[in-house]
């Protein structure tokens, strides 16, 4: 059959048989080919937001084991080198295998959905972004298994994560661990930005998509421009470590601050990055419980961006003691304070929407609510960390600690729990239970504030961060019990949190296609929603598609049961970048194994590298390059290629 | 009475017709941060540098022979490849396979150049921060030159078989388009190692 | 703060008192956001709360002009913001610079997980080394140049100065200047390994008599042993210890080990982690890897005469 490079698509109403016939066209074959070849964004998203949440609570009781060693002054249940293991470890989970990667699961699920696409704009890319953050977080936990866990911080300053100083494998497993997930990162990244651009459906001109696409898309251009620092720097580290180069040490001409450069160029932005798509999964739930549009749509997708640019510019406030001359120091104190403004939109307007709304207090409600509080909480912490005199107290202290959990627990996990309260009816079909749910927050509250706030006075009597003991007479230890009690109280909130995710799979209540009376497009296909999303491509005539007739401020109105019926084959629609105007006939890719076959050889080679053995190392590079080559191969059916020609 | 806005387009193109399609932009954003990697090497370069005590620059006054030349040549190689693309999208088999080993050959050489200049240097990467950094940054450059050479192999043989048509073509666009990254990325290597040092950095 | 040693809450030289009332500032500003920000959200859920919980079943209504609470709020917060930022800038300017003329200058090198101090004078012999704590002059500008043979660390005496990095290859500046004779304890804050909790030292300010009584003890060379468990002991010491420690005027002279010349001059061991006392030197010298798991200092397995030995030597060392 030959197929013409032009066609006009067939407008058509939303019918059971088309869907019987888009339902054999994208579902998934059953067995293990399906489970490991499956492209479903849905299916991604799921994965990702389930591995993520494991990691979670592998990071979390990393954090128990070392509050019971701080519960006191002197205690000796840990030794030094477990305990540095322990908080590195610790951190690594959580701000690169948890906060990032639960955000996108979320952007995976949720993103072709908010946008009434059929999926994203690489669904097979989609997919070895997933494998291999897998195959990252199985690598780096390997090595804490085995005893080689990071042991630097998160942060991994060098020299210290030098081979002289730093002789075990533990560094060489992070390093390419890092490496690894870096390929995620930006495989997801670059995806995630052409699907912004090229995946939405008719009608949603970029002024309409929803904030946390402008939250996500933000966070993928920097993660674009960011990770290849850090990659880089971990390159290099590896290097030096290995193969006798000098980029780090001093005595061969190295610069150890180049690694703080390189990481912080990287470090600073991702902050945002962990943060942004979570403030717009706020920025969109909230206004649901409110009844209400969000106040200053534009002034906070505007916010969204600015802050990252505006990150980009402050990597050295973590460096503000490394000795710089005075006048870099102030440069950087103003952009920092800078920052706070377009924080400040988000928050007014988060408040404001309550304000002006008739809020209804649901779980969810609650978790996106609290959220404005940790977040200004964390915002002051951080507005002081800009003031250079400030900072040379407070840096390295647990001010800081307090600081940086307000925000990534304040403004990454409240608002996480918050969106699995809210969107867990779209992806199981069924409602978590609310009492359970309420039992749940107040719990998470309460323990999160006792562990955390105290925190902040320990930082300003003077506990230094990253200390495996303290001793006594310091005028810590009853504020460290304190701390402890409370985050055994935050754990039993999160263990809540989960005993009503595992009892609400099945035993929930029926949800309905959409339980909350939601505006966006999601909430106009059935919960879960099937395998091709919308049956018609929808067409969108504002940023509220499912709140025009109650709002009634327009005469437009978008049309969803209506639409191009494109089932020609798996196909979905490209629009133009802004205007999002129909572009072109996507010719979606069938499932395949390529990208899981890519990161397994990935993984592999990667062992071969960190053990140094050649026959392991090329078998891994072996299996790559055949999985790029068959994933690559231009096929006819995705009308990479010509049709044979028929005389 | 409110109306309904359905979007009734005409005729639009089914899958990748002519340059454009998704793998362009697919290609086009691992370039965006392919070229931020790069970035960051030339930027530890130049830091490093700023740092350094006097003295840190093995060569002074680099040797313009055989770089220039070879820049020159890589840069040819980029004209052949584009060459090859029309002779693909004018339905000039013989053309396109032309342009694309031409652009491949010229690539070879460029690479067989780079591995000499290594081969003569008095340094290897362990010597001191300026040789590690020469080496890595080249190194990883010469990485993306390999590839390049593969995917240009690879898309000749594709075009000779008849795969890509006037119509369809986006692979030879693509791949031709990553090239096309490789040669312009060089020229900030090649400016960063072989130039500034002329002009007096550092020191 | 009394009770707290490392708090920089309170302030003991010019350093810190330019900073201290800059961070309660910043305290007070930050803890009225939080409480107003708490009062405006518990007010907004009371105010327009919705009779009955099914969200679905709540009327969608766009009400009210949202935007002037936006504008509102970043004008609030411009006037804290840029009364921190005009402080800031002028805190910097009078912290920031290290003296052109210092009354004193030391070269505190940090390593693995102790301090060295050596105090330079305008003559060798005017020169000495010790470690762990640093005494200086009341009202007198101190330069300390920073250097690192190791990994990074970083210099900290939260009651007279914030934090600066001691980075290997790089010389780093920072200063001192008490206004008022006292113990002040300082911490390095820079993650560098196994004991990086316990690497701490005290800086001791005098009034100038007391400074330079004790600068002139510490010029002087060890005395010789005067019984024979003294001498048995220096024997020890130049047999063993001399492998890392000096001691003037015996012929341990190695560097990479605490100077012991004066050890018991100093109110602790094992930087700032224990009182120095005859008990808890000797506990040190028997086991210290179990009082300071990852210290580089060996466990010598020395038995007990010679612990006495080497205890009664090192008493000497006034």
């Amino acid at each position: 059959m030959s197929r013409p490079a032009y066609r006009t698509p067939v407008i058509g109403d939303d019918g059971p048989e088309l869907r019987a016939r888009l339902q054999a066209i994208w579902e998934t074959k059953p067995g293990l080919l399906g489970f490991l070849g499956t492209v479903d964004h849905k299916e991604i998203g799921i994965r990702y937001i389930v591995t993520a949440f494991l990691l979670l609570a592998a990071g979390g009781v990393e954090a128990l084991v070392m509050r019971l060693q701080l519960a006191g002054p002197d205690r000796r249940l840990l030794t030094p080198e477990q305990y540095n293991q322990l908080f590195s470890t610790h951190g690594m989970t959580m701000i690169f295998l948890y906060a990032s990667p639960v955000l996108s699961g979320f952007s995976n699920y949720l993103w072709p959905l908010l946008l009434g696409a059929r999926d994203m704009a690489f669904p097979r890319l989609n997919a070895l972004s997933y494998w291999v953050y897998l195959a990252a977080a199985i690598f780096l936990y390997t090595g804490f298994l085995v005893g080689a866990g990071p042991n630097d911080g998160w942060f991994n300053y060098v020299p210290y994560a030098l081979a002289e100083y730093n002789p075990g494998l533990n560094q060489d497993y992070y390093a390419l661990g890092m490496i690894l997930l870096g390929i995620s990162t930006s495989v997801g990244a670059a995806n995630f930005i052409v699907t912004a651009f090229k995946m939405r459906a008719p009608g949603m001109s970029i002024n309409r998509i929803p904030i946390m696409v402008w939250g996500t898309l933000t966070a993928s251009v920097a993660n674009l421009a960011v990770v290849p620092a850090v990659s880089l720097a971990f390159f290099m580290l590896w290097l030096d470590r290995r193969f006798g180069t000098h980029f780090f040490d001093s005595a061969g001409g190295g610069q150890p601050l180049l690694w703080q450069h390189l990481f912080w160029l990287f470090g600073h932005p991702w902050v945002y990055a962990i943060v942004l798509p979570a403030m717009g999964m706020v920025s969109d739930g909230l206004p649901v419980f409110c009844r209400r549009p969000l106040v200053g749509y534009s002034l906070v997708a505007l916010g969204t961006v600015a802050t990252m640019i505006l990150g980009f510019g402050v990597w050295v406030h973590h460096m503000f003691a490394t000795g710089l001359p005075a006048l870099s120091l102030s440069f950087f104190s103003a952009a920092s304070f800078a920052i706070t403004f377009p924080s400040l939109i988000a928050l007014a307007s988060w408040l404001a929407t309550i304000w002006l709304g008739r809020p209804v207090v649901t779980t969810a409600f609650l978790f996106f609510a609290s959220t404005i509080l940790l977040f200004v909480i964390g915002g002051v912490s951080g507005l002081m960390t800009a003031s250079v005199p400030i900072d040379l107290q407070l840096t390295d202290t647990y001010f800081i600690v307090a600081h940086l959990h307000y925000t990534i627990v304040g403004i990454n996990l409240f608002p996480v729990v918050g969106a699995v309260y809210f969107w867990f009816p779209k992806m199981t079909g069924r409602l978590l239970n609310e009492r359970l749910g309420r039992w749940n927050f107040w719990t998470m509250f309460v323990g999160f504030n006792l562990a955390f706030l105290p925190m902040h006075i320990t930082g300003l009597l003077g506990m230094p961060r990253r200390v495996y003991t303290y001793p006594a007479h310091m005028g810590w230890d009853g504020l460290n019990l304190l701390i402890s009690i409370g985050s055994y109280i935050f754990a039993a909130g999160v263990l809540l949190f989960l005993i009503n995710v595992a009892r609400s799979r099945r035993g929930g209540a029926v949800a309905g296609p959409d339980p909350w009376g939601g505006p966006t497009l999601e909430w106009a296909t059935t919960s879960p929603p099937p395998p091709y999303n919308f049956a018609v491509i929808p067409t969108i005539a504002s940023r509220h598609p499912l709140w025009e007739a109650a709002l009634d401020e327009e005469e437009a109105r978008s049309s969803i049961h209506r639409g191009m019926l494109l089932d020609h084959g798996k196909e979905a629609l490209a629009t133009s970048p802004m205007d999002a105007e129909p572009e072109r006939i996507v010719e979606m890719p069938e499932d395949s194994v390529g990208p899981f076959a890519l990161a397994v050889g990935l993984l592999v080679l990667l062992f071969g590298l960190l053990h140094f053995q050649p026959w392991l190392s090329a078998a891994g590079g072996l299996i790559v390059a055949a999985a790029l080559l068959a994933w690559l191969w231009p096929r006819r059916k995705l009308l990479e290629r010509a049709e044979p020609a028929h005389g | 009475m409110a109306e309904l806005v359905c979007a009734d387009p005409g005729p639009l193109p089914v899958g990748p017709v002519g340059r454009s399609g998704m793998g362009w932009w697919g290609v086009a954003t691992l370039i965006a941060s392919e070229a931020a990697l790069f970035g960051f090497l030339i930027f530890a370069y130049f830091y490093v540098g700023a740092t350094a005590q006097p003295g840190w620059l093995l060569e002074p006054a680099p040797k313009l022979f055989p770089a220039l030349p070879n820049t020159l040549l890589l840069l040819a190689s980029s004209g052949a490849a584009w060459w090859g693309e029309k002779g693909v999208e004018r339905g000039r088999r013989h053309q396109a396979v032309a342009g694309l080993l031409g652009a491949f050959v010229m690539g070879a050489v460029f690479a067989g150049v780079q591995a000499y200049e290594w081969s003569v240097k008095t340094y290897g990467m362990g010597e001191s921060s300026y040789a590690s950094l020469y080496y890595v940054t080249t190194g990883l450059h010469m990485a993306h030159v390999l590839v390049g050479l593969v995917i240009l192999l690879t898309l000749a043989a594709w075009t000779a078989a008849g795969f890509f048509s006037q119509v369809r073509w986006i692979p030879v666009s693509a791949g031709i388009l990553y090239w096309h990254f490789v040669d312009v990325v060089w020229l900030f290597v090649f400016a960063t190692y072989y130039l500034t040092p002329y002009l007096g950095f550092p020191q | 703060m009394s009770g707290a040693p490392l708090s920089y809450l309170g302030s003991a030289g010019s350093k810190a008192h330019q900073v201290v009332p800059l961070t309660w500032f910043a305290l007070i500003v930050s803890t009225a956001t939080c409480l107003i920000f708490a009062a405006l959200i518990v007010a907004a859920v009371r105010r327009g709360r919705a009779e009955g919980d099914v969200v679905a079943a709540q009327a969608v209504i766009r009400g009210g002009n949202g935007l002037r609470w936006i504008f509102v709020s970043l004008i609030l917060a411009a006037v804290p913001i840029a009364v921190m930022l005009v402080w800031t800038m002028i805190a910097i300017a009078r912290t920031g610079v290290p003296p052109a003329h210092p009354a004193l200058v030391l070269d505190v090198t940090p390593q693995q997980f102790w301090w060295r101090i050596r105090y330079r004078g305008a003559l060798p012999s005017d020169t000495f080394t010790t470690a762990n704590e640093i005494h200086i002059p009341v009202g007198a500008k101190v330069l300390v140049r920073l250097n690192s043979p190791d990994v990074i660390h970083s210099f900290w005496v939260p009651s007279l100065s914030g934090k600066t990095d001691a980075i290997p290859g790089q010389n780093n500046v920072t200063w001192l200047e008490a206004s008022r004779p006292g113990r002040f304890r300082g911490q390095c804050a820079e993650f560098c390994g196994a004991e990086h909790a316990r690497m701490g030292f005290e800086v001791v300010a005098q009034s100038p008599a007391d400074f330079e009584a004790w600068r002139r003890g510490q010029l002087r060379s060890a005395p010789r042993p005067v019984t024979t468990e003294q001498v048995r002991g220096l024997a020890i010491v130049e047999y063993r210890c001399s492998l890392c420690h000096s001691v003037r005027g015996t012929i341990a002279g190695a560097g990479s080990a605490p100077d012991l010349t004066h050890l018991m001059s100093r109110a602790t061991i094992a930087a700032a982690q224990l009182p120095n006392n005859p008990g808890s030197l000797r506990g040190w010298i028997e086991d210290p890897q179990a009082r300071k798991p990852g210290t580089q200092m060996p466990n010598q397995h020395l038995d007990a005469a010679q612990l006495n030995d080497l205890t009664a030597y090192l008493g000497t060392l006034k």
